[in-house]
C-alpha cells in the first residue's frame, strides 16, 4: 500500500522535473538562437554573392559560397576616397590596441600592488577616486581631453624644434593609446586590487626577508601568480579598446591614423554605386574576428578571474 | 653582552600602543620562544626583529650592532611564516634558493647550497616539485630549507606549528629540536603553544597586552611563575588557583581552604615561603599544580613539606598515563594528579597528600606573586 503510493508521487516529481528541464533548456534554446541569428546572417551574408543577396533569403545558406568578399574587403573596399581595403585600419588598430592593452595592465597591477601590499595612509581615498573613474562617462571627457591632446600636440612640435623628434607626441594613434590607458586605469586597478587583496602577504614578506626589492617582488613573485586576473582584464581592455568608436572617432576620425571601428562605419557609408551587403559583413566580420579570438584563447580563465578575490580562499 | 638585545622597544599604531617597552636578552645560540594569547604583540615582536614592522621607540642589536634601522634583507636573518609563504610559481629547489638568487650568488654555489639542505632535512626527492604538489609537512620542511639554506645570525619562526595535525606536530618539534642543538643557531620563535613553548625554549618570554609578563628558563617560568596569569598559561592541565585566608597561630602560619562540607584544610605554611605575614587574616590566591596535589605513594619524597589531607573526589578522569582527580576546594574545582594504577573513584573520601615546596601565593588584587 505505502510502496504503492510512494511510486505514484515519484513518477509525479519524474514529470514535474522533465517539464522544469523542457522549460530551461527551452528557453535557454530560443535565446542562444536570438543572440546568434544577427551573427548567423552576417558570416552566411559575407560568403555570398551580390546576385544571391538581392535575390535570394537573408537566412539561406550560401549556394555558391565565395571568398572573394573577404578579400574585397581587406584589400580593396573604399573607405571614404581612399580604395586600399581595410588592411590599414586593421593595423593601425593593432597598434592601438596592443600598447594601450599593455601599459594600462601593467600600471593596474602596480597600482593594485602599491595599494594592497604597501598601502600608505589614505590608500582607500585613492583607490576610492581611482573607482570613480570607473563611473566617468566617456562623453564628459571628449572636450577636456581634446583640449589636453591639442596642448601635447604642440608639446611634441616643440619638441621637434629643439631636439628633433616629437617622440610622437601629436601622433593620433598614441593620443588614443594616452586616452585610453587613462580611462583604463580604474578598471584595472580595481581589479588588481581585489585580486591583491586576497593574495597572501606573508610571500611578500618573505620575499623581502629574501633580499627582493620593490619590483623583484613585483615581477618575481606578484606578476607569475596573477595570470587569472591578467586574462580577465586584457580581455576587458583589449575589448573595450577594440571597440571603441567614440574616442577613435573624436580623435582619429579622420586620415590614415583611422581606427577599425571608424573604418568600418565609413565603408558603410561610402555611397558609390550599390551597397555591397556581403563586403560590408565580411569587413565587419574581420572587425570583430581579434576580439573573438581573445575570448576563445582566454576565455577559460575569464570567469574563473572574474571570481577570484570576490570569495577568499 | 648578549647576543640579541632587545631594550625598551614600543611599536605604536596611531595611539594604540602593540608592545609597551619591552626588554629581552638571549645569549648566542639560545632558543627564545615568545609565547602569550592571542593579541599580546608576540607576533608584532617577531615582524619587528625581522624589520617588517618599523619600531617607535627603543632598539634591536644583534652581535652589539643596532639593526633597528635596516631593511629585512640587511638584518643577516631567516624566517619562517606561519603559513609557510612558499612561493607557489618556483619549485622547491627555486624557493629555496631564491634569497641567493636576490644575493647574487653564482648558480654552481646555490646548486651546492640546496643540495646540502636537501639532505639535511631530506626533501631531495622534492626539489624539482611546486608547492602545491606538497603536503603539510613537505611545505614546513621546505619553508625550513629555505630559512636554513641562509645560514643567517639569527633564525625566526612565526607559529611553524600551528598549521599541522597533532601527531606531524610532534615530530616537527623534536626535528627543530634537533636542528638546533645541532646548528647551535640563535632561534626566535612565537607560539601560542605552552607545550611547544617548554620543550623547546632555553628562554621564555610569556607575554600579554604588550608587556613580558616573565622572562626566564622554562623551569623558572614553571615553578616560580612571576603573577597568576604566567601561573596559570604555562602548564597543561593549568595550575590550581584557589582562594585561602592566611592565618596566624601559634604554631606559625596556615592557610585555610574552604570546602562544601563546611569542614577547611588548614595547612600550615613552612617557612621556607616568607613575606606572608602580611597578609594574615587576609586572603591570598594559593596556587598549587596538578602533580603536587596527588596520592600520598606518588608524592615526591624528596620533598620537605607534605601534608596530607582527606579530600571528597568528585570527578575521576583516566588519562592513561595518569589519572586526574576533581575535587572541591577554596570555592573552585581542583584537579589532582595520580598514578595511573591509584584505585579511586568518584564519591570517596581519599587522602591526597599536598606538596608545600611548590606552592605558590599570589595577591588577589594585583595578581602579583607574594611567596
Amino acid at each position: 500500500m505505502s510502496g504503492h503510493s510512494q511510486s505514484a508521487s515519484g513518477s509525479a516529481v519524474n514529470l514535474t522535473r522533465w517539464i522544469n528541464r523542457t522549460v530551461i533548456y527551452g528557453l535557454l534554446v530560443f535565446f542562444a538562437i536570438v543572440y546568434l541569428m544577427p551573427l548567423f546572417v552576417m558570416v552566411v551574408t559575407s560568403f555570398k554573392t551580390m546576385d544571391e543577396i538581392q535575390s535570394g533569403n537573408m537566412l539561406a545558406l550560401p549556394q555558391s559560397p565565395t571568398i572573394e568578399p573577404w578579400l574585397k574587403a581587406w584589400g580593396e573596399v573604399c573607405v571614404g576616397l581612399t580604395c586600399a581595403g581595410i588592411k590599414g585600419y586593421f593595423w593601425n588598430s593593432i597598434k592601438m590596441v596592443v600598447p594601450a592593452v599593455v601599459i594600462s595592465t601593467v600600471m593596474g597591477a602596480l597600482n593594485g600592488y602599491v595599494l594592497t601590499k604597501w598601502r600608505f595612509p589614505g590608500h582607500t581615498l585613492v583607490f576610492g577616486l581611482m573607482l570613480f573613474a570607473c563611473f566617468i562617462p566617456f562623453q564628459s571627457v571628449l572636450l577636456p581631453m581634446a583640449t589636453i591632446l591639442g596642448n601635447l600636440g604642440r608639446f611634441g612640435n616643440s619638441l621637434e624644434d629643439t631636439i628633433g623628434t616629437s617622440l610622437g607626441f601629436g601622433n593620433p594613434t598614441e593620443n588614443l593609446v594616452i586616452v585610453h590607458v587613462i580611462y583604463g586605469l580604474g578598471f584595472t586597478t580595481l581589479f588588481f586590487r581585489n585580486f591583491y587583496e586576497a593574495f597572501p602577504s606573508e610571500l611578500v614578506k618573505a620575499a623581502q626577508v629574501d633580499g627582493a626589492g620593490f619590483f623583484q617582488i613585483f615581477r618575481r613573485i606578484m606578476l607569475p601568480n596573477s595570470l587569472p586576473i591578467i586574462v580577465v582584464t586584457v580581455i576587458y581592455q583589449f575589448t573595450n579598446i577594440w571597440n571603441d568608436f567614440l574616442f577613435a572617432s573624436a580623435y582619429a576620425g579622420t586620415g590614415d591614423a583611422m581606427p577599425m571601428t571608424v573604418a568600418l562605419n565609413n565603408i558603410v557609408n561610402t555611397s558609390t554605386g550599390v551597397v555591397e551587403y556581403n563586403v560590408n559583413m565580411a569587413s565587419a566580420m574581420i572587425a570583430a574576428l581579434p576580439t573573438l579570438l581573445v575570448y576563445i584563447v582566454a576565455g577559460r580563465y575569464f570567469v574563473r578571474g572574474l571570481m577570484a578575490g570576490a570569495v577568499k580562499g | 653582552m648578549a647576543f640579541l638585545q632587545i631594550s625598551s622597544l614600543r611599536k605604536r599604531y596611531g595611539s594604540l600602543e602593540i608592545l609597551k617597552g619591552i626588554d629581552i636578552e638571549l645569549d648566542e645560540g639560545g632558543f627564545l620562544v615568545l609565547v602569550g594569547p592571542s593579541g599580546c604583540g608576540k607576533s608584532t615582536l617577531l615582524n619587528t626583529i625581522a624589520g617588517l614592522e618599523a619600531i617607535t621607540q627603543g632598539d634591536i642589536l644583534v652581535d652589539g650592532n643596532s639593526i633597528a634601522d635596516l631593511h629585512p634583507s640587511k638584518r643577516d636573518i631567516a624566517m619562517v611564516f606561519q603559513s609557510y609563504a612558499l612561493y607557489p610559481n618556483m619549485t622547491v629547489a627555486g624557493n629555496i634558493s631564491f634569497g641567493m638568487e636576490m644575493r647574487g650568488v653564482p648558480l654552481a654555489e646555490r646548486k651546492q647550497a640546496i643540495e646540502k639542505v636537501a639532505k639535511v632535512l631530506q626533501i631531495g626527492h622534492l626539489l624539482d616539485r611546486k608547492p602545491g604538489q606538497l603536503s603539510g609537512g613537505q611545505r614546513q620542511r621546505v619553508a625550513m630549507g629555505r630559512a636554513l639554506v641562509r645560514d643567517p645570525k639569527l633564525f625566526l619562526f612565526d607559529e611553524p606549528l600551528s598549521n599541522l595535525d597533532a601527531k606531524l606536530r610532534v615530530d616537527m618539534r623534536i626535528e627543530i629540536k634537533r636542528l638546533h642543538q645541532t646548528t647551535g643557531k640563535t632561534i626566535v620563535y612565537v607560539t601560542h603553544d605552552q607545550i611547544e613553548a617548554m620543550t623547546l625554549a632555553t628562554k621564555i618570554a610569556v607575554m600579554k597586552d604588550g608587556l613580558v609578563q616573565q622572562f626566564g628558563t622554562p623551569f623558572e617560568i614553571y615553578n616560580n611563575p612571576a603573577n597568576m596569569f604566567v601561573a596559570d598559561f604555562m602548564g597543561s592541565p593549568a595550575m590550581n588557583l584557589l582562594t585561602g585566608a592566611i592565618e596566624q597561630a601559634n604554631d606559625g602560619l596556615h592557610v585555610t581552604l574552604e570546602r562544601p562540607s563546611g569542614n577547611p584544610v588548614r595547612l600550615a605554611i613552612p617557612a621556607r615561603l616568607q613575606g606572608l605575614e602580611a597578609y594574615a587574616g587576609r586572603q591570598v590566591v594559593f596556587g598549587i599544580r596538578p602533580e603536587a596535589l596527588t596520592d600520598p605513594e606518588g608524592a615526591d619524597r624528596n620533598a620537605v613539606a607534605v601534608v596530607e589531607n582527606e579530600c571528597l573526589i568528585e570527578v575521576v578522569e583516566p588519562a592513561g598515563s595518569d589519572t586526574f582527580a576533581v575535587i572541591k576546594l577554596g570555592g573552585k574545582e581542583v584537579v589532582a594528579r595520580l598514578r595511573a594504577d591509584a584505585r579511586i573513584n568518584a564519591g570517596q573520601n581519599v587522602r591526597l597528600a599536598f606538596n608545600l615546596d611548590k606552592a605558590v601565593f599570589f595577591d588577589p588584587q594585583s595578581q602579583a606573586r607574594i611567596a
